[in-house]
């Protein structure tokens, strides 16, 4: 009895196997290849697509470093730099859909990023995030206007900061 | 010894799968909560911005201070060299570990971001209590299963003395960091003090000799072995002075704080006006866990081992209690960043913090115990651990 | 399209340029000389003025903040509605569960028991020079940045929370639940990670020299913080410390703060 079981099992294992890599052509139902969007805004990233598909980690990790404790914010390797570009046009962010810049090859690759747990996925100056920039500009608005000292352009020109 | 033999339990009765699967269970929920805690992020748990270690770190902190004294019995055999207590070793070892790693378990997986457990062992910064504990948490486990090793393997048996010395300096120190987390906290009242430290070893002599009687005498009832009085009287006797030691020590830090005005308010919250801190600390700590089971094992009750059962398990709770008060308790106070004056604000400064443990973090804990019982109950199953025998005869051999 | 703008060019007019020139020579060189003993970073000229990108914060500027309770009005709440807007954290009074809210700044209402006098005053991270937060992290993640600003390295904090429980202040709090991509893109903070008061750094950093706490204080007429660098002796902060008589809260600790109070 325990004998015809086992063969069972080999048998049926065997043939699923086999039934699943027996496909000539992928079937269009494998996994979706990543959606590479090109980027909205510049002529060319920062640096090359071969060294960016290698490299972007180590690019971030390091440079996420000196960011937080040297307080080094050079835009080239920024996240939020990567970000400004990258940002898909239609949802405005490197992550809210399957198909925006970073979700899209990181969902094929099955390799989880921690960074939006964190990190905003959208540019600060996009429509995207307008109510959020909405709400300082409004407030800081609302300060210059309380303000009795003199406001200079500059000031005003940081609102929207 | 050759006149003690040791055998495996023999674990196929209904009964011993029963007890497996019901502590599975309760690992099973102990993993539902974690995942829910983790899916959701700690908005589902009891803990605050107010009361940030709650429930999870009762149990955890339990566990690891139990841990460390549940190696007693083995270090009283090998390092003090008594050899009544050597048949007893093994099973002394092999609930360090399990304890050990149920409590350790609990505290990894509360983390705000436990997935980031290889970040915590690979980024370290020296002058932390927690940084020395990756050290000293990983050293008891490879101390400790070299100790078993030694006492398991014939071969190695002349190694086990420097194991045990070993094992034993090193949970002292473990221990001694345990409590130094708190002891090394200045900005609350309630802890900044050196008394934390050697409280805390004190603590886990009698916390972990109570669990390691319970579990003795439970594995030689449930697999009908005999164990006799002698040993049983003799770790009683023990479980009595460790036990009036802690409330020594209890007696100690709260009459020195009393003597400082400025600990008047805090030691007034604790003793008297805490609610539910206070009557936790008198009823639970204090009565329970200390006051009772000296009474019951001092008396002609502790002769009856359902008795001696009970005192254990009074003092776990009592234990439980202590810890409780202490992690709680001492962040339910406000902190006082203005002495003299009252203060209020809208993140709850001058006011003392209420807090409901939730069920995510109940299960959390029980789900460290599970472990920790299940671990035990699977390697007295697969390694010769426990002696065949411990009846008074026996025992009496190894004196000689 | 940068956020991170570059200075202002502080080009300055003929009659002082031969000077400037001539400190900014005798700077240099002396820099080089010293370049090996002095820390890295330490530029020796140009200084409290907002650094350029590419340079390191550096110990030479030491951020702080002054707070004077007498001008510190009951009631008001702006320095509290200005950091949460400027930070993106929702102010208690908005949140769902008040208990699990961060609050990166709060008002303290003091009150004498025996003469009834009431103080006000905005209590945040006192950006210690002796965190004990720093001390306790097991992992680094909670440090000081050269210039004196203490931070939550969210990249390594795992949330254990001891910061927390060491902060003499409460100046600690936890994110509760995911922000569910709510936080502003200067601004990272997330879910399982402790935060708390940074001195508005990413604004000090861009060269704004004021945070939003201090900027809406001013605005609303109480001028009741001051930030600045403390270790620069002609700054608006050091010579208002040298006139006016400071106190930290609770002193006793020694932990040289960063915040300083008038009026406590």
């Amino acid at each position: 009895m325990k004998r015809l079981l086992v063969l069972g099992a080999v048998i049926l294992t065997t043939a699923a196997l086999a039934w699943a890599g027996s496909e000539n052509k992928p079937k269009a139902s494998g996994a979706p290849k990543p959606v590479i969007q090109k980027a909205v805004k510049g002529e060319q990233c920062v640096e090359d697509t071969d060294y960016m598909r290698r490299n972007h980690m180590v690019v971030l990790d390091v440079h996420r470093d000196k960011a937080v404790i040297e307080g080094i914010r050079t835009p080239k390797h920024s996240l939020k730099e990567c970000i400004n570009c990258h940002a898909s046009e239609k949802t405005g962010s490197v992550a809210a859909a399957k198909d925006d810049f970073c979700i899209s090859c990181h969902s094929y690759a099955s390799v989880k990023i921690d960074c939006f747990d964190c990190h905003s996925t959208k540019p600060k100056a996009s429509m995207a995030m307008h109510a959020l920039n909405a709400e300082t500009a409004h407030y800081k608005h609302k300060l210059a206007a309380q303000a009795t000292s003199k406001v200079d352009v500059e000031e005003m020109a940081r609102v929207a900061q | 010894m050759a006149s003690i033999t040791f055998r495996e339990v023999e674990g196929s009765s209904l009964k011993y799968w029963l007890l497996f699967g019901g502590l599975g269970l309760f690992v099973l929920f102990g993993a539902l909560a974690w995942n829910h805690m983790h899916h959701y992020g700690h908005v589902v748990t009891g803990m605050d911005n107010q009361i940030v270690w709650g429930l999870p770190h009762v149990f955890a902190v339990f566990l690891i201070v139990a841990a460390s004294g549940a190696l007693n019995v083995a270090s009283i055999a090998s390092v003090f060299n008594k050899p009544m207590y050597k048949p007893l070793a093994p099973l002394s070892a092999i609930l360090a570990l399990a304890l050990m790693l149920g409590g350790l378990l609990v505290l990894v997986l509360d983390l705000g971001r436990s997935d980031r457990l290889i970040v915590a062992m690979t980024n370290f910064n020296f002058k932390s209590m927690f940084t020395w504990n990756v050290f000293l948490y990983s050293g008891f486990f490879g101390l400790v299963g070299v100790y078993l090793w030694t006492m398991l393997d014939r071969n190695v048996k002349t190694y086990s003395k420097a194991a045990g010395t070993a094992a034993f300096i090193w949970r002292l120190v473990l221990t001694t960091g345990t409590g130094s987390l708190f002891g090394f906290l200045v900005a609350r009242e309630l802890y900044g003090t050196a008394m934390l430290a050697p409280m805390f070893i004190i603590m886990s002599f009698a916390y972990g000799l109570a669990v390691y009687l319970m579990v003795l005498a439970a594995a030689y009832a449930w697999t009908g072995r005999t164990l006799g009085d002698a040993v049983m009287m003799r770790l009683k006797s023990l479980l009595v002075v460790f036990v009036a030691a802690v409330l020594y020590f209890v007696v100690v830090h709260h009459m020195t704080n009393l003597y400082f005005t400025k600990f008047h308010a805090v030691e007034a919250f604790i003793l008297r006006d805490g609610g539910i801190y206070t009557t936790l600390f008198w009823v639970g700590q204090i009565l329970i866990g200390g006051v009772i089971p000296l009474v019951i094992l001092l008396t002609a009750l502790g002769k009856q081992r359902v008795w001696i059962m009970i005192a254990c398990a009074l003092i776990i709770a009592g234990g439980m209690a202590q810890m409780y008060v202490t992690i709680i308790g001492a962040q339910a106070y406000p902190l006082d960043m203005f002495p003299g004056l009252i203060e209020k604000s809208s993140f709850y400064d001058g006011v003392v913090n209420s807090y409901t443990p939730s069920l995510p973090e109940l299960f959390l804990g029980l789900g460290g115990v599970a472990i920790a019982l299940l671990v035990t109950t699977f390697a007295v199953k697969v390694l010769r651990l426990l002696p065949a025998s411990l009846d008074d005869a026996t025992v009496a051999k190894l004196e000689h | 399209m940068s956020e991170l703008k570059s200075m202002t060019d502080n080009t300055p007019s003929s009659p002082q340029l031969e000077s400037q020139q001539r400190r900014r020579f005798v700077s240099a060189a002396t820099a080089t000389a010293a370049g090996l003993a002095v820390a890295p970073g330490v530029m020796l000229y140009q200084v409290a003025h907002g650094r350029a990108e590419d340079q390191a914060a550096s110990s030479a500027v030491r951020w702080g903040m002054l707070v004077d309770a007498t001008k510190c009005a009951s009631g008001c709440n702006d320095c509290v509605t200005a950091c949460s807007t400027e930070n993106g954290w929702t102010p208690v009074a908005e949140s769902k569960q008040p208990k699990q809210a961060p609050q990166w700044i709060r008002k303290l209402e003091l009150q004498d028991p025996l003469t009834q006098m009431e103080t006000n005053l905005p209590m945040m991270c006192q950006h210690c020079a002796e965190p004990p937060c720093v001390d306790v992290c097991p992992t680094g993640a909670s440090f000081k940045r050269a210039d004196g600003i203490v931070l939550v390295n969210r990249h390594t904090c795992i949330g254990c929370r001891y910061c927390m429980m060491a902060c003499p202040y409460k100046a600690r709090s936890l994110v509760h639940e995911h922000l569910n991509d709510t936080q502003k893109a200067d601004v990272p903070r997330g879910i399982g990670c402790v935060e708390s008061c940074t001195l508005c750094v990413q604004k000090v950093d861009r060269g704004d020299g004021n945070t939003a706490c201090a900027e809406a204080c001013t605005a609303a007429g109480h001028n009741a913080l001051l930030f600045g660098d403390m270790n620069d002796p002609e700054s608006e902060i050091s010579k208002r410390l040298r006139e006016l008589p400071t106190k930290q809260v609770r002193a006793d600790l020694n932990l040289n703060l960063g915040v300083r109070y008038h009026g406590i």
